[in-house]
């Protein structure tokens, strides 16, 4: 009886071993890839089950991929042990624009992509400066403009750098695997030209075990290392190793892979490097440390040449300073702190490392140190601290870094203005759920702080003073303040008034691993529970799918018009750069 | 045998009030632990130092865990959150405190302030099992939580 069952169960298994469907082989580079002639990129194809190579038949527009590919793939039959073999050519290339039908056939089964090789006209640019906003939303850049340049009876008393600029793009942030997608994928869309996935920097994300074997594609900066020899910059008020910044020179499926990508921007020859993240380089004998080896990437970069600046002000003599051409700034240990705090509220970390320099102040070093290399350079500002203090719902703290990217965006056009030969583009890489709607006026009548937001005509105008010179009012709680909600929310008391003290922290996580309302705030005078929209596991605000504002200006910005995919951005750079010039 | 009792419970509460005390050991900050939080390091204060190998007493928040077969749990300052994406150990703030309990991790809401009691042990260490590298540790720790 027993064995009658166990032989009924085999039988059934086999069953579903040979009836199941199993899914067709999976094609890297992805359906409908847009290529740069010449670029890199690893030619992968996953098999679902265990493959002879002699039944295996791989064409390119009807040919043997070898003939297109120049090259043969390595066959390997049982990859990580997952019982599926695979077909792995590494730096493969494409010489010819074109379309390339792509077939993978291992006898029964058939998939098939095509992929779009896209060649550039001749250089037009001699510098390219991406400035990314990480997760600036519409609400930032109207609470930037109504606090730094202010409005009365509907007009602005000025525009933002950001807004002046002619071209203007809607950006589609959406990633192979998900509508909603992190800063790993979307930086990477920029850098790469190729959709990734959340977490992904610099690859596909395939079925690889090691966050390193998966398919790679080439990133700007190698591109235009070994093709033009360009100075290349990566200046970062998060973490040098964050996901914006790493997007620039990373090849990994998981962006927290911070020690190794510490190692990539020396693989990729970058030249100057700035921001937050020195935890991870330093030997993890040193107090403070985040590494888990010996190695002391301070005394690495120098040996490379790199000139090693920690404060505000040894930045700016070294920047000065004729002879430097590589340049290492390390302001934090982990990311910096923003405006607001810096300029304003003295919180958070602010005592503790005093001499962290403005964004500003790191972007006009970078500029000055690349603009000595003889080639033209390529440098990528990101405002990252925006996107840290959407999450946690702090919008007053995220405009006033949407105010200081503005400042730092003015910089570099008034660079680009001396010569016109460099193209600025400023955009966010994702966007939040966030939205202005009115006041909150401290002076309405009522108890609940719910009736004294102003809609309408009953919001009338903020009593923010007056900006400083830099376009910050000295005075974030002022009694009308800007009435700013999130679509998208933890559980949280919402205290309908700015954190002082240091940074929002909405839900800390319970015994059952849910999130739940900081009591820290429950008892703020008016605060009031709101409970969450997101799923339990949902620690903050999280990004929304909804379209970005890229604005352009210079030589090659005339491609940026209308509604456009983010890898569509890697175009627009690789083309004013004449990456992809066929003779 | 009425007072022979009463002097027995005497005595045991006596002997639990000096318990108490020696296991509460010497009272450690979080702000005291470091003289100098610098770009390109942490200095350890000397009172953290001459602390080592001894029982101290720490407030602060237990952090959710990031790896479930943690033998330990990560002491902090404030509360955290930890970031859905970044996901690494490598995340946390670089002034945690790797707590091993005498009786294995037991959990609790983050909400709430704890107080932990545990021998300081200091040193660059690797959690086997996890890979996970501390700086501070409290070992044979037990702790309570405050309101």
């Amino acid at each position: 009886m027993a064995a009658a069952v166990s032989r009924m169960l085999i039988i059934v298994a086999g069953v579903a071993l040979i009836a199941g469907p199993l899914a067709a082989q999976t094609i890297y580079p992805i359906d409908r890839a847009a290529i740069l002639v010449g670029a890199r990129f690893d030619f992968k194809v996953e098999f679902p089950a265990i493959e002879n190579q002699a039944d295996l038949k791989i064409t390119i527009n009807g040919e043997d991929y070898t003939r297109q590919l120049g090259k043969a793939g390595q066959f390997v039959e049982n990859e990580d042990g997952l019982n599926a073999s695979s077909l792995v050519l590494r730096d493969a290339s494409i010489d010819k624009p074109g379309s390339y039908k792509v077939v993978a056939s291992d006898g029964t089964r058939r998939s098939e992509v095509t992929w779009t090789v896209f060649a550039t006209g001749p250089r037009v640019a001699r510098n390219v400066i991406l400035f990314i906003g990480d997760g600036m939303s519409i609400a930032n850049r109207t609470a930037a403009r109504i606090l730094s340049k202010g409005i009365k009876e509907g007009k602005y008393f000025g525009k933002l750098a950001i807004d002046d600029m002619p071209q203007m793009a809607l950006i589609g942030t959406s990633g192979v695997d998900s509508l909603a997608t992190d800063s790993a994928n979307s930086m990477s869309a920029y850098t790469t030209g190729h959709k990734s996935s959340v977490n992904a920097l610099g690859v596909y994300a395939a079925r690889n075990k090691s966050n390193f074997e998966h398919p790679k594609v080439e990133t700007i900066t190698e591109l235009a290392k070994r093709k033009l020899d360009l100075a290349v910059g990566v200046v970062s008020d998060a973490e040098v190793q964050d996901a914006t910044p790493a997007g620039m020179v990373a090849h990994t499926r998981r962006r927290a892979d911070k020690p190794e990508i510490t190692q990539m921007f020396l693989d990729d020859r970058v030249d100057v490097l700035m921001g937050g993240g020195s935890a991870y380089f330093l030997p993890k004998s040193t107090p403070g440390s985040k590494r888990k080896d010996e190695k002391n990437y301070l005394e690495i970069y120098q040996q490379a040449g790199f000139k090693l600046v920690t404060t505000e002000d040894a930045l700016k003599a070294a920047a000065a300073e004729p002879s430097t051409m590589r340049l290492l700034g390390l302001f934090h240990p982990e990311n910096m702190d923003g405006a607001l705090d810096r300029r304003i509220l003295h919180g958070t970390t602010v005592a503790k490392y005093p001499h962290q320099p403005d964004l500003v102040d790191m972007t006009r070093g970078a500029i000055e140190v690349l603009s000595r290399h003889q080639n033209g350079f390529l440098l990528m500002v990101e405002a990252g601290i925006i996107d840290k203090y959407l999450h946690p719902l702090d919008w007053e703290r995220s405009v006033y870094d949407t105010i200081m990217l503005d400042n730092a965006v003015r910089l570099a056009k008034d660079f680009a203005a001396k010569n016109n030969d460099t193209l600025v583009l400023v955009t966010p890489d994702h966007t939040h759920g966030v939205s202005l709607i009115g006041t909150v006026d401290d002076d309405k009548p009522g108890p609940e702080m719910r009736d004294k937001v102003g809609v309408y005509e009953k919001a009338g105008y903020p009593n923010y003073p007056a900006p400083d010179a830099d376009g910050y009012p000295a005075k974030v709680d002022v009694s009308r303040r800007l009435a700013i909600f999130f679509a998208d929310f933890p559980d949280y008391y919402e205290t309908f008034r700015p954190k002082l003290d240091k940074t929002f922290n909405p839900a800390v996580q319970n015994e059952k691993k849910e999130y739940v309302a900081n009591e820290e705030y429950k008892d703020v005078p008016g605060a009031v529970l709101r409970v969450g929209n997101l799923p339990h596991s949902a620690s903050d605000g999280v990004h929304s799918a909804d379209d970005a504002v890229l604005t352009a200006i210079g030589p090659g910005s005339e491609m940026v018009h209308g509604f456009m995919d983010n890898t569509e951005v890697f175009q627009v750079m690789v083309s004013a750069l004449g990456l992809g010039r066929v003779e | 045998m009425r007072r022979r009792s009463l002097l027995a419970i005497a005595g045991f509460g006596i002997a639990l009030s000096c318990l108490r005390m020696t296991r509460a050991g010497e009272a450690l900050r979080f702000e005291e632990m470091y003289k100098a939080s610098g770009v390109l390091g942490l200095e350890m204060s000397d009172k953290l130092t001459a602390l080592n190998g001894r029982p101290v007493e720490i407030l602060g928040f237990m952090a959710p865990p990031l790896k479930p077969e943690a033998a330990f749990f990560v002491l902090t300052h404030e509360p955290v959150s930890l970031c859905p994406f970044c996901n690494s150990d490598a995340d946390w703030p670089s002034d945690i405190i790797v707590v091993y309990l005498r009786d294995g991790v037991r959990y609790t809401q983050t909400n709430r302030a704890i107080a932990v009691v545990g021998t300081l042990d200091i040193g660059s260490k690797l959690d086997t099992k996890t890979g996970f590298v501390s700086l501070v540790r409290l070992i044979e720790a037990d702790y309570h939580s405050i309101s």
